[in-house]
């Protein structure tokens, strides 16, 4: 029996698309015939805002693309100027930068994994994700008073120096993490009803996943063991101990197992980083071998100069965001702003493989599918 | 006085009725009102005037029951969730759903332009009935029935099934894809739902022999071996567990609340409503709650009836009772909450296969050995 289409416009305004996207759907029935995202919507043009300021300025429009997660995003910009300048870092910075992001990648998981939750109609999650999160807030707070839009991490080190106090309050939400961990997983793990909605659901397989560009938990979920942490290390990560987590189902089951395995790891990485900061600057001075400076440094001569102008060249510089592999490509003509940035966002390139993943499945399963991907529409229309 | 009287005789009123002309009567001012209808020849009048305070109690105590239901539940998921919920009006929030009355009253009352008005407009009402008539055959307690109707559990079965028309009439008329999708998923629910519901009932009656409701309680009086209440849910523990489940189904309720599903459908089939109209919506789905969680412990948990009891003063009965009512059915309203905070949404299919495969199979197989052990004599 052949019964009519119906086409459904799922979003932009939608509780559970995460923002501002827009599927088409085409259905039959409650079964979904073809799934169109449609983005856009969140258009800000930030890669041409890229051209238009400095360096240094630039970096307060990263917090922008990955919202959850921005001291990555800073770190990854941030990275690929220093790559290009030549600057070299402290210590310490380093050491406080990975701290900052593996606490973000925490973030992002209890966000990732409460919204998903939420989406599946138990609310109970997302609040209990969010009361870890607000401690994590507080946290960054202290270190550079934003809550979300950080602007914290800079080339040649981070702003400033952690604060006192700092260390304990840490301390203190890793040892309450790991208990709040074990609770989590009695709440969803051990629920059938969650087994069946996630289960065999939205599955890819390795080649696939890495066809569609999909990179972090999400390809990860699918059993390929790639962690730039690992496999292109930057940073500090070369001197810790963490293993990459893998799961082989490619389900969205696999997906969100890889993202509590993940928050366990970097429990133990910030453990690490914590136990081993050393003593230093935390940012490096002018003399640290910056190129040729126009006009003169208005600060302290401790902080970095407002305004440089790295060597003519291009990079591509890549980390491991929570989200996946965040790139940015820049290219310097030799002035104080970049000729070109280009961004390699994760959000954006897992979104793409939404449809093929969907095709046939219910219009709970999009949600719940979607939901494992974990997608800011910040970072995919940038 | 009073007391006295009750606690001598050993009275059971037949409905609350009964119970209003006996008290009136006892104060001395039946007589005299009656005569003063019987000089006009309305002696019905007196009656209808009575059953109308009975009505007017009853939709009083059904509003409050829905307003403290809003804030319970508001309460129970704040604590599940480590919130503290609604703090602000009242003394911890009571006053909330007061607020929130308020607050649906002053809204705008849209229509949508391509709706169909007439049955946008009636549907709220259609929905909002049904809820309000089941509670006529509900025992609250011992002589507070409205009506004890001898078809009782059949009129609530049917009662209950008028309210998937309602949604399908708001879904339909609504002229919203997301409203059409909510209400075929209320009906397809519905009607895989209440024959588990029937059918576990049906066992039920087996024992008693009678549809009425307070010949069900009645016949769960007393105790077995002294300790043990003769309750049916240690006689029909499947049949209670499957009640159960098609119950919650039937409040659609997490995790079974398709024809919402607000992360997938928006609101379902009340997308398009707003004002007193979506008030309805509401205060019918609490009703709704309060009534199936009542029909709940009417059946299988002895209803108002408590053993070891029985030294309380008849007079004190009626009022007793009603409090063992209300306890009993505000532990199956916190375990609907309870899973509503707890456990994932089940997606539309997955439902319908639990409804057809598993719980009409495993009903009818209750009802069968059910009726085996009765006619084997096995409970005798």
């Amino acid at each position: 029996m052949e019964s009519d289409e119906l086409i459904i416009n799922m979003g932009p305004v939608h509780p559970s698309t995460h923002g501002v996207l827009r599927f088409k759907l085409r259905m039959d029935g409650e079964s979904i015939k073809e799934c169109t995202p449609v983005i856009g919507y969140l258009h800000r043009g930030t890669e041409k805002i890229g051209e238009m300021k400095t360096y240094l300025q630039f970096i307060p429009y990263t917090d922008r693309l990955d919202y959850i997660s921005a001291f990555p995003n800073n770190y990854a910009f941030v990275k690929a100027v220093e790559e290009l300048a030549g600057i070299e870092v402290p210590i310490r910075a380093e050491y406080i930068r990975v701290l900052t992001m593996e606490l973000n990648r925490i973030v992002n998981h209890l966000v990732a994994i409460g919204s998903l939750l939420m989406d599946l109609g138990a609310a109970t999650m997302i609040m209990w994700g969010f009361r870890e999160r607000e401690n994590a807030l507080q946290l960054f707070e202290m270190l550079c008073g934003a809550r979300m839009t950080f602007n914290y991490i800079k080339p040649g080190g981070v702003r400033e120096d952690i604060p006192e106090g700092f260390m304990p309050k840490l301390n203190e939400f890793l040892k309450d993490m790991e208990k709040r961990i074990v609770d989590y997983e009695q709440l969803i793990n051990g629920n059938e009803i969650f087994h069946m909605r996630m289960k065999n659901i939205g599955v890819i397989n390795a080649k696939d996943a890495v066809n569609f560009g999909w990179t972090g938990p999400t390809l990860r979920g699918s059993g390929v063991d790639y962690d730039l942490r690992k496999y292109e290390p930057y940073s500090i990560y070369p001197d810790l101990d963490f293993k990459v987590c893998v799961r082989n189902e490619g389900d969205s089951f696999a997906r969100f197992i890889v993202r509590i395995d993940e928050m366990k790891e970097s429990l133990h990485i910030l453990r690490q980083v914590v136990d081993n900061m050393p003593v230093s600057k935390v940012i490096s001075s002018a003399e640290y071998g910056i190129a040729p400076m126009t006009g003169t440094p208005t600060a302290v001569s401790t902080y970095f100069p407002r305004i440089f102008t790295p060597p003519a060249g291009e990079v591509y510089s890549r980390i491991e965001a929570p989200k996946g592999e965040l790139g940015f490509y820049v290219v310097s003509d030799g002035t104080t702003k970049p000729y070109r940035v280009k961004i390699r966002s994760p959000s954006f390139c897992n979104l793409t493989a939404i449809p093929s993943l969907v095709k046939g499945l219910k219009i709970g399963d999009l949600i719940a599918a979607f939901g494992t991907i974990d997608v800011v529409l910040g970072d995919v229309d940038r | 006085m009073l007391f006295l009287a009750m606690w001598t005789g050993d009275i059971m009123f037949a409905n609350t009725y009964e119970l209003i002309v006996f008290i009136l009567n006892y104060i001395g001012i039946y007589d005299p009102i009656y005569k003063v209808f019987e000089s006009f020849g309305l002696e019905y009048l007196l009656r209808i005037i009575i059953v109308l305070v009975e009505i007017a109690a009853l939709f009083v105590f059904i509003l409050l029951t829905v307003m403290f239901l809003t804030w319970m539940e508001r309460k129970v998921v704040a604590m599940v969730q480590a919130r503290y919920g609604p703090m602000v009006t009242g003394p911890r929030g009571l006053l909330q759903p007061v607020m929130d009355g308020v607050k649906l009253i002053g809204k705008e009352d849209i229509i949508p332009a391509k709706a169909d008005r007439w049955v946008f407009t009636l549907a709220p009402f259609l929905i909002f009935i049904p809820a309000l008539l089941i509670f006529i055959p509900l025992p609250f307690g011992e002589s507070l029935i409205i009506s004890d109707l001898n078809v009782g559990l059949l009129y609530i079965i049917a009662i209950s099934a008028i309210s998937p028309i309602a949604i399908l009439m708001a879904g339909w008329a609504s002229n919203n894809k997301y409203s059409l999708m909510g209400a075929m998923r209320a009906v397809a629910q519905d009607i895989s739902y209440t024959i588990p519901l029937a059918l576990s009932a049906i066992a039920v009656v087996l024992f008693t022999g009678s549809l009425s409701t307070v010949d069900i309680v009645t016949a769960q009086s007393g105790t077995w071996f002294g300790f043990i209440p003769k309750w049916f849910i240690f006689l029909q523990p499947l049949g209670f567990i499957l009640f159960l489940i098609a119950s919650i189904a039937e409040m659609g309720r997490i995790p079974f609340d398709f024809q919402e599903s607000e992360s997938e459908l928006v609101a379902g089939f009340f997308t398009e409503y707003s004002g007193m109209k979506f008030a309805m919506f509401f205060l019918a789905e609490y009703a709704h709650l309060f009534s199936v969680s009542a029909i709940v412990v009417t059946l299988f948990l002895g209803g108002w009836s408590v053993p070891f009891l029985n030294f309380i003063p008849a007079v004190l009965v009626p009022l007793v009772s009603l409090g063992v009512f209300l306890v009993k059915t505000y532990a199956i309203i916190f375990f609907a909450m309870w899973l509503r905070d707890t456990v994932p949404r089940m997606r539309i299919d997955q439902l319908l296969n639990l409804g057809w495969k598993i719980m009409i199979p495993l009903a009818l197989l209750n009802l069968l050995v059910t009726a085996l052990l009765l006619t084997a004599g096995v409970f005798k």
